[in-house]
């Protein structure tokens, strides 16, 4: 089982949500975060001074999923989420050792 | 010792200080003002019994037969009346805790400095005329400073109905429409809508806006715009004339500022801003001539007998009709905003971000609106300002609670945000009519504004596709004809004797006279032909030229920054990254 961690936009948040329903991954933990990367920030001011910002807000989707499933959730998280702009984000893949359902007590691939 | 401690002690210090001050002061004060112990003689008893006013009454025609009325009253009235004699020493004045013994006959000015203290009849009518006048004077004025208020409910009522990442942008457009409105209005707006306005009657009756081009049509005088008043300079600079400008320019602000709301989030500001000038230097001044400013519109009753010409008591067509059609033809223009509609056309809801700044801003609007319609009289002398007032707060009320209602009905649970849009829609509604009819009349026409709303909403959202954030459109646009409409309807001839110059009161189809309805209907497509169009080739040329839509990169990131430079909601820890991880910013 595999972690996918996708720091997208914050406006593109509904898209890639229909996007994964669309292939019926119906379940996400979304995490409000901020940060940069190649992407800079920009220019606010108050008053007479100018304040430069650059802790710029996104949005961090987690999935859990098969192994068989991480090529297409990838893809389909790349296709709704890409603007074409700097600051797409970026998509990080981890290992899951266990996988556990709380209300039943599953446990492994019936608990995804 | 102890933090706590130290504080404590500072504290106790201060303290014994601010007594020891306050005390010493207060024996200071108490020295200087007590009289010296018979340093002076007191003067002669300056408190009499006030005088008995049925006995003064009946004795005044008298005394008007037997002496000429520009000279001293032979019954010397002045020791027998409350108040001190204009000869009060000013070395030993006395306080007067009370009341009772300030202000009195010493007040009155009197044409013969000689008579000071002991006016004439003509004296006391001058003065009466001028208190009289001065009185529609400060109530006008409140009553402006009160609709000025609303600028307030408007910019919140937009601004909590819309998303955080722009409220700078909103806030900021709500404020600076403000300042071009008055300027606009100053410069060349409030001339040719009041032109040609004369008398100023209840401001003291000045003939000097007596400036109207008109046409001949029909045999007929169309009345079209006024001509004079332009910079309020010349004979515009006067007392009565600065008067009836500051009323007036709230008004046009507010009309101004309706369409903010609808085009909020995505409309650039420069456009904005030349929407405000348009606004106020043309749009608005034209229409508001014909309906108030003695122009063609109202002069539909002395030309042709329909009723008294076109009547709106406070502008539901003149203000909130402009703002809410110029509103309909912005938003075709413009454009929905980004997401706000799938691709099958079904519309998705963007919520506002702060609903407590949206009903803050519809109380302090609801609050406004009693300058609105009550200040409309321009006379506090004018005693029904008691049942518009009332009018104003029942329909305000009905709306509410009618659309409140509604919801509850269709969604089952009682929507706060609609309940607002409907108590400003009973508002609106009311507007036209407020003077003219009966509580009971005000209720019905807020209770239909309510539902009136919520359908048109609907429509507007569902079936024509446009995007309006905060709903103008159905509440300024579709209840202020409404409004108008009402006035036909439901006056019921108890006010409103020689309105535009017809005789008779204001009397509606279910209190006997059609006519009046008729004018209101043309007046409803007059206003709806010329706003609508006027404003759809004022926007297009605007968008042809400038552009009026923000870039969809800028829209989707908020337009705050992009727009307006600033952010309304920045985060605490935003400027704390260290600089080498970014470049510095651009020097301007």
């Amino acid at each position: 089982m595999k972690k996918i961690e996708a720091i997208i936009r914050p406006q593109m948040v509904e898209e890639v949500k229909n996007a994964l329903a669309d292939i019926n991954i119906a379940g996400m933990t979304l995490t409000e975060v901020r940060g940069f990367g190649n992407q800079k920030g920009f220019v606010d001011h108050f008053r007479n001074n100018e304040i430069y910002v650059s802790l710029l807000p996104k949005m961090e989707i987690k999935i859990i999923v098969n192994d068989e499933q991480v090529d297409q959730v990838v893809k389909v998280i790349i296709e709704a989420a890409r603007t074409g702009e700097v600051g797409d984000g970026k998509i990080f893949v981890s290992s899951v050792d266990e996988v556990y359902r709380i209300r039943t007590g599953d446990r492994g691939a019936k608990a995804i | 010792m102890k933090t706590i401690t130290r504080i404590r002690k500072t504290l106790g210090v201060i303290g014994i200080i601010l007594l020891l001050v306050g005390l010493i002061g207060y024996k200071f004060a108490n020295a200087q003002s007590s009289p010296a112990p018979a340093a002076t003689p007191t003067p002669s008893s300056t408190i009499a019994t006030p005088v008995d006013m049925t006995s003064a009454t009946t004795t005044a025609p008298a005394t008007a037969a037997a002496t000429p009325v520009d000279a001293p009253l032979a019954h010397d009235i002045s020791d027998s009346v409350v108040g001190k004699p204009a000869s009060t020493a000013v070395t030993d004045p006395t306080n007067d805790p009370s009341g009772a013994n300030t202000g009195g006959i010493s007040d009155i000015s009197t044409a013969d400095p000689k008579n000071a203290g002991r006016p004439t009849a003509l004296d006391i009518a001058n003065q009466v005329g001028k208190n009289k006048i001065a009185i529609n004077f400060v109530w006008t004025l409140l009553c402006g400073f009160l609709v000025m208020f609303m600028q307030a409910g408007f910019a919140l009522v937009e601004t909590g109905f819309t998303r955080g990442k722009n409220a700078a942008h909103t806030m900021a457009m709500n404020m600076v429409i403000y300042c071009l409105g008055v300027l606009g209005f100053y410069v060349v707006g409030f001339g040719l809508m009041f032109g040609g306005l004369n008398p100023l009657g209840t401001l003291g009756g000045t003939t000097v806006l007596n400036h109207e081009f008109s046409i001949q049509l029909l045999g007929k005088t169309f009345g079209l715009f006024g001509t004079t008043g332009f910079f309020l300079t010349g004979k515009a600079y006067d007392v009565a004339v600065l008067t009836l400008f500051l009323f007036q320019v709230v008004f046009m602000d507010a009309a101004a500022t309706i369409p903010t709301g609808a085009m909020a989030e995505r409309w650039k500001f420069v456009p904005f801003c030349i929407w405000g000038l348009f606004l106020s230097m043309i749009l608005y001044p034209l229409y508001g001539n014909w309906v108030w400013g003695g122009g063609w519109l109202a002069m539909l009753g002395s030309n042709f007998g329909l009723g008294h010409g076109v009547v709106d008591f406070a502008g539901s067509s003149v203000v909130h009709a402009v703002g809410g059609i110029a509103s309909l033809a912005g938003v075709i223009v413009l454009g929905p905003r980004i997401g706000k509609f799938r691709k099958d056309g079904t519309p998705v809801a963007i919520p506002g971000h702060n609903l407590t700044l949206a009903l803050l801003g519809v109380f302090i609007l609801a609050f406004g609106w009693f300058g609105f319609n009550p200040g409309s009289t321009l006379a506090g002398v004018d005693l029904r300002i008691s049942v518009v007032a009332v009018n104003t707060m029942l329909a305000s009320c009905a709306g509410l609670f009618s659309a409140m209602i509604y919801m509850w009905w269709k969604t089952g649970k009682p929507d706060p945000a609609m309940a607002g849009n409907g108590c400003l829609a009973g508002l609106v509604a009311i507007t036209a009519p407020s003077a003219f009819v009966n509580p009971m009349g005000a209720v019905i026409i807020g209770l239909i504004a309510g539902i009136l709303v919520i359908l048109v909403a609907g429509v507007i959202e569902w079936k024509f596709k446009l995007d309006d954030p905060v709903g103008a459109i159905a509440v300024h646009g579709a209840n202020g004809l409404w409004g108008l409409i009402s006035v036909g309807l439901f006056a019921d001839g108890t006010y409103g004797d020689s309105w535009n110059g017809v005789k008779g009161t204001v009397t509606g189809l279910f209190y006997g006279d059609g006519g009046q309805l008729v004018a209101q209907l043309i007046g409803v497509v007059v206003c709806f032909v010329f706003v609508f169009f006027g404003s759809l080739i004022f926007f297009k040329i605007v968008d042809a030229t400038i552009g009026m839509r923000v870039k969809p990169e800028e829209e989707l990131n908020g337009i705050d920054i992009s727009e307006v430079g600033v952010l309304a909601y920045p985060r605490d820890d935003m400027f704390s990254m260290p600089e080498r991880m970014a470049p510095r910013p651009k020097s301007s």
